[in-house]
């Protein structure tokens, strides 16, 4: 499992303004790489999906909105490298009827921030709006996702990604797909 | 609204009417006779430790909050104030000193009790505080288990748990020393009837088809401790009162006896070896052994289930759906790392992310809507009949895959939809 990562991308909050600035490349090519990941996903490319994450990679989807220290609570999804890959192969595997029967989604992000910066990392967050569909129901799944952008010598990375779902402390209900 | 005249032929011993699923005026019913009426679950004690500590919740389809009193007390009051009607916490957790209706700000106190109404000059020679308490439920604990009813006149919680007694004592021996915590749950909805879910907890003959994908994602040891459909120690005992238990790990039924000969499962050899380094060997398994939780289902009538490592809690939203929530356990007091590993076993199979909930759940919807194809056409509760006996106990058992305790839950269902006072 992820060993607690301090929130290491937030390096000055006093700095750091709550927009994208255009003049950093950087900033750009982490935005394209959060878009094509939405299209990865929308389309279930999951083992595609797999090739955007840095070594070491960490995917959360916290129960607590507020948590910062993942690992001494219940998420809905805590995941290192072994278990998304785990879970990329029950989704892949054949075996899992909720898989079989996934609900079919249609995701945008969108409200980018960079809300840290580093030599090597940019710390963007947004807003993602899906719209999933399955059997006769349509229905809506809003988060706030944080996700941290490595660049790296085989080009930017995802080495942290944080989806905190506007109703995660409520019920929440999910087939067969990943946000 | 189709009330069906005739309850008791619905429910047989070996199979019961498609309509259980489906009928509104049935569900209905359900709320009154047996929601509104019998012991409902509604929280452990760990999850209001504190004076002033509190939770909302539901019995059947009403909202009551669980608050412990300034002198210790349990109180499950209805969320309702006495005045207009207003809900008076919509807090899911937390501490105060009471609660205050927000339209009118007449104020409670952790009781119930009527403390304080605003500009009472209007109620002079009409209202007496003392008249308007927020209404009661009357409260039985066991084991940290609290559980409420509408009627107060219900028969004590002791004799309705009955023969599940022993069973809610072995499921807490996962605390290894340690009482027994809440450390958080996962909550979904599925579209399905509740009975669905209910039928759920002691059936392992659906656990390898439905949960292959979460089979084959563990290690070889955790998925050979649950290859159930060959093993003769995997029984279901009927055990009273609508409640079963299936035992799916019979050497973990009871946690406290050990011969010594199980090897613990290399997965957890990172937390054998932390633990080890101020903790005797013999403690250290223990707690390891218990990981897993306890080797068994116990399935309590109707709401709630004792499920291996975690509580699993079942609220009716409408005949054709249903709110489940995964209650992760942890040890209080107990080493970090073995409550971080239990969390970390919990979110693997439970909730919407789970590798084993959303599976759960497609099955479970798929019963509503497949069902919806014959209302005369009876759902077959039948497997095991041939060869289910009693035992010491006199209780009817057969194979942890048969269907003992569907038929245990649906003879009280029986019973409860047809006493009616």
């Amino acid at each position: 499992m992820p060993s607690d990562v301090a929130d290491t991308a937030v390096v000055d909050s006093a700095v750091v303004d709550a927009e994208l600035p255009l003049d950093d490349p950087r900033a750009l090519a982490a935005v394209s790489l959060i878009w094509r990941e939405a299209h990865l996903l929308d389309a279930r490319r999951y083992e595609e999906w797999d090739g955007l994450w840095a070594e070491g990679g960490e995917y959360v989807v916290p129960i607590d909105r507020e948590a910062t220290d993942f690992a001494s609570r219940l998420n809905l999804v805590y995941d290192d490298d072994r278990m998304r890959r785990m879970r990329i192969e029950r989704l892949t595997g054949g075996f899992s009827i909720a898989a079989a029967a996934a609900a079919r989604t249609v995701r945008s992000v969108s409200r980018f921030v960079v809300t840290g910066r580093e030599e090597d990392a940019l710390e963007v967050c947004s807003a993602q709006i899906l719209v999933g569909y399955k059997r006769e129901d349509t229905f809506v799944l809003a988060a706030d996702v944080t996700h941290r952008i490595v660049f790296g010598a085989d080009g930017p990375r995802i080495s942290r990604k944080i989806v905190r779902l506007v109703n995660s402390e409520d019920t929440v209900t999910a087939s067969g797909f990943l946000l | 609204m189709t009330v069906t005249p005739d309850i008791a032929s619905l429910a047989a011993s070996d199979r019961v009417a498609g309509t259980l699923y489906t009928d509104p005026g049935l569900f209905e019913l359900e709320m009154d006779r047996i929601f509104h009426s019998t012991w409902v679950w509604v929280a452990h004690e760990s999850e209001i430790p504190k004076a002033g500590d509190f939770k909302t919740t539901w019995v059947g389809r009403r909202p009551v909050i669980v608050s412990r009193d300034r002198r210790g007390g349990i109180n499950v009051l209805l969320n309702r104030c006495r005045h207009r009607g207003a809900s008076v916490c919509e807090t899911p957790q937390g501490n105060g000193n009471g609660f205050t209706c927000p339209y009118h700000a007449w104020s409670y106190a952790l009781d119930g009790t009527l403390r304080g109404i605003p500009y009472p000059e209007g109620y002079e020679d009409v209202v007496e505080k003392k008249d308007l308490p927020l209404h009661r439920l009357k409260v039985g604990t066991y084991a940290g288990m609290v559980f409420a009813s509408f009627d107060h006149d219900i028969e004590p919680l002791e004799d309705f748990l009955g023969g599940a007694r022993l069973w809610i004592d072995r499921f807490m021996k996962q605390g290894a020393g340690y009482p027994i915590k809440v450390q958080g749950e996962h909550k979904f909805r599925f579209q399905g009837n509740w009975k669905i879910q209910l039928e759920n907890t002691t059936d392992w003959y659906h656990f390898p088809i439905v949960h292959r994908s979460w089979m084959s994602s563990v290690d070889a040891e955790t998925a050979s401790m649950l290859s159930i459909m060959t093993d003769e120690t995997a029984v279901t005992h009927a055990l009273g009162n609508g409640h079963s238990v299936s035992v799916s790990v019979a050497e973990h039924a009871d946690l406290d006896v050990d011969d010594g000969t199980e090897k613990l499962q290399d997965r957890f050899g990172h937390i054998v070896e932390e633990l080890s380094k101020d903790m005797p060997p013999e403690k250290v398994r223990r707690i390891v052994r218990s990981l897993h939780g306890a080797g068994f289902n116990l399935n309590l009538f109707p709401n709630i289930a004792m499920s291996m490592s975690f509580f699993r809690v079942l609220r009716p939203i409408s005949v054709a759906e249903t709110e489940i929530r995964h209650v992760a356990l942890g040890l209080d007091g107990g080493p970090e790392i073995v409550n971080r590993e239990r969390l970390r076993i919990h979110e693997h199979f439970q909730g919407p992310f789970g590798f084993g909930s959303p599976d759960d759940a497609e099955a479970w919807n798929r019963v509503q809507r497949g069902v919806a194809g014959g209302a005369d056409m009876p759902i077959l509760v039948n497997r095991g009949l041939g060869r289910e006996k009693p035992n010491d106990f006199g209780q009817a058992t057969s194979h942890a895959t048969d269907e003992t305790g569907m038929r245990e839950a649906y003879a009280k269902w029986k019973r409860m939809m047809t006493d009616a006072k």
